[in-house]
């Protein structure tokens, strides 16, 4: 293999990393490397380690990229939890709710379920009409900050599906959340600009 | 029935060789002798019999007399120095079951008649027709008829369970799946009504006991559809809707897709467990319209709306589950004492309200055919499982055993008239 065809298959090899980077959805695809007529031993070192540049720097925006969409992902699905036998938001479960907001207007196609869940004190079937305030509080919290009504169901499961078993309050306090489940759009999350 | 006029004489529990049934008001409630049975599952029978008058907590039931009362003709004297106002004489042919009570202190007959049986001795059906004719017996003796020939439903591990009411044939009538909640009886025991977990709500199911075959209500096909209750004639479903402004209570036919009616406007509380009075005019439900939850009464067209149970302001005020009583006198309740549920009732005229138990959590009261027993869930043995109480003398029996059972429902008699 001749030098030249060897510098050629080497920028033909950083384009397609370029271009493998660039099907992530990046913000701002970088440029293609301009092809290099004339090439010097100098120019082919700095071509070889700006390839690499832009290789590294793919990769780490890749990794920015799937953090950031994994903090999306895990806002959207955060927990909002109630006090006793109550179905207020508190200013902790509006935080919450507060950073799902912008994810949820990001991405269009994201329908959720919020389910709704008590602790195991009191009349089981009682829950089942608490678990429902729960959710529809949530759900009204996120409708009042712009989210179309129609992209969220809500659901309660009462008592019926604890996260965590025995008595006391700390497994009471787990127990007595809305949670979020994505039931369909979930699979292309998109970050907000920042 | 009967004139016992004379209840039992004053009986001597230390009289050696006899045992008396559990006796809480010695003086007032008639002895009862039940001889032994001839005939193939004789010995079955006579101890099912026994077992059910002392359930019944009607009559103290006299045992360990095996011989010298006679069998063709009752020994009158004797029985009656061994504490009995009536004698129980039965006999078993392959087709029929023959029952004569002797009035003890007239020596003659009281009642009798036939039950015709099943010819396998101990299955299901057979044994249903051994409790009727308990409750036959106990309605010539006391004048009430018996609840031995009734079943219970209850949730267990996610299915619909059904019970006889001395623990025999438990068995699942639901697959797995799907959650069941809220079993209630329709007045016929053919169906049950209940609630289960769909996709994007909870349904409200019809379940054929005879078929097997369920149909969901689709009057408000989303949100949350729970805790049915037929209606006393049998005809309509009262049970909770809600989506995302409260839950209220809805009336529906129990068996056309009509549309649904709205009961109750609690404005965003929680309006739900809805029980009939027993003329299907009122019902008792729970409510959080004052903040927490209370049992309220409404009649069924959503007017008059009523606190029923005392309100007290304080963090620890919860009272829940009502069920009302089929005499309509009483609706029992759970309501939180010193932080933990036990099980109350309410009188209807005077509002005077009874604490029934003490030991462990006590919930979801659902009263017997007879208005004196009570099935509840208590978790006093460790896991939650279900207790027969009579309200009258406080006696307590366990009816389940195994994995947790609760939510439980008590039909109406299945016996003969």
């Amino acid at each position: 293999m001749s030098r030249r065809s060897r510098v050629a298959s080497l920028l033909i090899l950083a384009g397609a990393v370029v271009v493998a980077c660039a099907k992530s959805p990046a913000p701002a695809p970088a440029p293609a490397p301009a092809a290099a007529p004339a090439v010097d031993s100098t120019r082919i070192r700095d071509s070889l380690a700006n390839a690499k540049r832009m290789a590294d720097s793919a990769s780490a925006e890749r990794e920015r990229q799937a953090a950031a969409v994994a903090a999306a992902r895990s806002s959207l699905v955060a927990k909002v939890f109630f006090d006793y036998d109550k179905a207020d938001i508190t200013d902790q479960g509006k935080a919450i709710l507060d950073a799902k907001v912008p994810v949820l207007s990001t991405n269009p196609g994201i329908r959720i379920r919020v389910e709704g869940n008590c602790d195991r004190r009191g009349s089981d079937e009682y829950n089942l009409a608490l678990g429902q305030r729960r959710a529809a509080a949530a759900k009204r919290y996120l409708t009042d900050h712009g989210i179309d009504a129609a992209r969220i169901d809500i659901i309660s499961y009462g008592a019926e599906r604890p996260v965590a078993e025995g008595d006391g309050e700390d497994a009471y306090s787990q127990n007595r959340r809305d949670e979020f489940a994505i039931v369909a759009g979930g699979d292309n999350l998109k970050v907000a600009a920042q | 029935m009967i004139a016992l006029a004379a209840p039992a004489m004053a009986q001597d529990t230390t009289r050696q060789g006899v045992h008396i049934g559990l006796n809480y008001q010695p003086g007032t409630k008639p002895g009862v002798l039940v001889l032994p049975i001839a005939g193939a599952g004789g010995d079955s029978a006579h101890t099912i019999i026994q077992r059910d008058l002392d359930f019944a907590d009607a009559m103290n039931v006299i045992t360990g007399i095996d011989q010298g009362i006679g069998d063709a003709a009752v020994n009158f004297p004797l029985v009656e120095k061994l504490g009995a106002a009536a004698v129980v004489q039965a006999s078993l042919t392959p087709a029929s079951l023959h029952i004569i009570v002797y009035d003890v202190a007239k020596k003659r007959v009281l009642a009798t008649r036939d039950f015709a049986i099943p010819a396998t001795p101990g299955n299901a059906d057979w044994r249903m027709v051994v409790h009727d004719a308990s409750d036959w017996v106990q309605q010539a003796i006391t004048g009430s008829r018996g609840i031995a020939a009734t079943r219970i439903a209850f949730i267990r591990d996610g299915q619909i369970y059904i019970t006889d009411t001395d623990g025999a044939d438990t068995r699942p009538v639901t697959q797995k799946g799907g959650g069941p909640l809220s079993p209630q009886w329709h007045p016929t025991g053919r169906y049950l009504t209940y609630s289960f977990f769909a996709p994007r709500g909870t349904q409200i199911a019809v379940l054929d006991l005879t078929t097997g075959g369920a149909r969901a209500l689709s009057a408000t096909p989303t949100g949350l559809n729970s805790t049915p209750a037929f209606s006393p004639d049998g005809n309509s479903i009262v049970y909770t809707h809600g989506d995302e402004d409260g839950t209220d209570l809805y009336l529906v036919p129990a068996f056309s897709s009509d549309p649904a009616r709205r009961i109750t406007v609690g404005h965003g509380t929680d309006n739900t467990q809805p029980t009939f009075s027993p003329d299907g005019r009122r019902l008792a439900f729970t409510s959080g319209r004052s903040g927490h939850p209370e049992v309220y009464i409404v009649n069924i067209d959503g007017t008059e709306p009523d606190l029923l149970t005392p309100f007290q302001f304080g963090d620890d005020i919860y009272r829940a589950s009502p069920n009302w009583s089929p005499d309509g006198r009483l609706v029992a309740f759970e309501s939180r004492v010193n932080g933990r549920f036990q099980i109350e009732t309410i009188a209807l005229r005077d509002r005077t309200v009874r604490q029934l138990t003490s030991d462990g959590i006590n919930e979801d009261p659902k009263w017997a055919p007879d208005s004196r027993h009570l099935v509840f869930t208590s978790n006093r043995t460790g896991v939650r499982q279900l207790f027969i109480l009579d309200s009258e003398s406080g006696r307590t029996r366990q009816l389940t055993l195994g994995g947790p059972a609760r939510l439980s429902a008590w039909s109406r008699s299945l016996g003969s008239p």
